[in-house]
């Protein structure tokens, strides 16, 4: 190729850089503008969304009640689920098959059952242990008492959603552990660690930068399906909202209400993820500037 | 491992390992005495590597025994019988055994000054103020001084080597382990490296290098052995084993690598 016969402009001559238009791009932002004001539009004529109903009740005592416990089951959900998960995990792991099949059983048949009917099923316990008791397995008992006190629908919603939870978590912590490089393993076994100071200081440290991501989804997910329990007639947010609406009928904007509350905690969930994920990214090349 | 150290420091009998239906070690036999350097060279997939992660019981025995420092590593001799030790001990025993990987193997999400501290703080609990001050010691003895606060990602492949070596170093072994430690590294990246390592040995460590710097063995090594289909073909003085190999096997590789 031959530089010499092409025509080259001045060193003073500034050209200006003409950016390609997209006729379909601005056909698509057209749409949207109006889709826009579409939605606005009707937002604020359509009065059947009662936007006062809907500021009187978003802080009542019965809505932020429900909120506290939704955050609460979440939490205590989210703790348990992970750290069992974390359990699962590693005897998944093991090297023993009694170990690697039951945390598989324990997986398959949590994620492989409606989440409704184990928190069902879980409220339900004393129709199948009327009793239920603290002892040595086929020996003597030290505590015996009644199912029915035991298993509050408090109760019943943390252990359905918590061993649900688990059962997800297994395989996010396992992709995990199974992320972070071998070698890893190996220097810290050369350099005298053993097994539970390697998992807690070296492999799990670089395991969250995988775990984190899907960890921060689920606990989105689980914000929001701790709304199932209100089938338990646990008070949490959405049943609040229902119980309110089902004595004034004014189900829509008792319904927004709920929604607003739903979307104000995950946005500060999701605020929350951001800086989580950058602190297990420490280290990173892409986050260091050199 | 308190003991004096008896000669010789490391000594492995008749050891065999296999991978499956791959006998990977047939009966391999190897003595290093304190303060020396042993090089094993051969080619790719002889089992030198693997020779080497059993002295730290990385890979377990089918057949042998190693000693270091007269202590049986990995196994307890009960009657006629091996019986596999503890993981505590077992941690105890690698805790004496420094090794270098040829992928460095540092931890990612601590700081270099991290790295070269973990291991005396957790595992030897040694004082803090104490352990600090040798990592520093050995951080500006790698030639590091200005490193610690830097993470592994923003150091060089050779940088990061000599770090991997300081953090074994940490923990005052009385053996040092090298798996091919410059076979990750960029040609110039290569000499610092091998640089640190003849500093080691001049300073009396007791170090066993599975390398494939012929230079190295040559002028660092007191000992040299090669090694191929899973046997030491061939040990002695490194200049004469490079200058008369007695099998055909290790002329046959030496002619391949010179």
């Amino acid at each position: 190729m031959s530089t010499a016969t092409l025509p080259v402009a001045d060193d003073e001559e500034q050209l200006a850089i003409v950016r390609r238009r997209s006729p379909l791009r601005l056909l698509g932002m057209a749409v949207m503008l109006v889709l826009a004001a579409m939605l606005v539009n009707t937002l604020i004529t359509n009065e059947r969304f009662e936007w006062a109903v809907v500021a009187q009740y978003l802080t009542v005592d019965a809505v932020v009640a429900g909120a506290l416990l939704t955050l609460e089951l979440t939490a205590i959900a989210m703790v348990l689920g992970v750290l069992l998960g974390i359990v699962l995990a590693v005897m998944r792991m093991s090297r023993s098959r009694l170990l690697a099949s039951t945390s598989w059983g324990f997986v398959w048949f949590f994620r492989g059952t409606p989440l409704l009917i184990q928190l069902i099923f879980w409220f339900n316990l004393s129709a199948l242990y009327p009793a239920l008791s603290l002892g040595i397995p086929f020996g003597p008992a030290f505590v015996t008492g009644s199912s029915n006190a035991f298993i509050t629908p408090f109760v019943a919603a943390v252990l359905g959603l918590s061993l649900n939870e688990a059962a997800y978590m297994a395989e996010i912590v396992r992709g995990g552990l199974l992320g972070v490089d071998r070698g890893q393993t190996e220097a810290a076994q050369a350099l005298g660690m053993r097994r539970l100071h390697l998992l807690l200081r070296i492999v799990l440290p670089q395991a969250m930068r995988i775990i984190v991501p899907p960890v921060a989804n689920q606990t989105l997910s689980m914000l929001k399906n701790t709304s199932l329990v209100s089938v338990l007639g646990a008070a949490d947010l959405l049943h609040s909202a229902q119980i309110i609406y089902s004595r004034t009928y004014q189900t829509v904007p008792l319904l927004i209400v709920a929604a607003l509350w739903y979307l104000a905690m995950t946005s500060v969930l999701s605020v929350g993820q951001y800086y989580v994920e950058r602190y297990y990214r420490r280290g990173d090349r892409s986050v260091m500037q050199l | 491992m308190t003991l004096a150290a008896p000669t010789p420091l490391v000594r492995a009998r008749n050891l065999r390992k296999s991978f499956g239906p791959v006998e990977v070690l047939r009966g391999v036999d190897l003595e290093v005495d304190a303060g020396q350097v042993c090089c094993i060279i051969g080619p790719s997939g002889s089992g030198k590597s693997t020779l080497l992660r059993c002295i730290n019981h990385l890979e377990k025995l089918d057949a042998g025994q190693i000693y270091v420092n007269g202590e049986l590593i990995g196994y307890r001799r009960v009657a006629n019988k091996l019986v596999e030790r503890s993981e505590r001990e077992v941690a105890r025993q690698r805790a004496g055994i420094g090794m270098v990987f040829q992928q460095f193997n540092l931890f990612p999400h601590m700081t270099v000054l991290a790295n070269v501290m973990e291991a005396p703080r957790r595992v030897r609990r040694d004082p803090p103020d104490e352990v600090r001050e040798r990592a520093l010691h050995l951080l500006d003895r790698v030639g590091l001084p200005d490193k610690a606060n830097a993470y592994p990602a923003q150091l060089s492949g050779g940088q990061q080597q000599r770090v991997a070596i300081a953090r074994a170093l940490a923990m005052r072994p009385l053996l040092m382990l090298f798996d091919e430690p410059t076979s990750a590294l960029d040609p110039e990246l290569v000499g610092e490296v091998l640089e640190t390592m003849r500093a080691l040995a001049d300073d009396g460590m007791t170090m066993i290098v599975v390398t494939h710097e012929i230079g190295f063995a040559k002028e660092v090594g007191d000992q040299l052995a090669f090694v191929d289909q899973g046997v030491i073909v061939e040990r002695g003085v490194p200049d004469e084993v490079l200058a008369n190999p007695s099998s055909d096997r290790t002329r046959a590789f030496l002619s391949k690598v010179l």
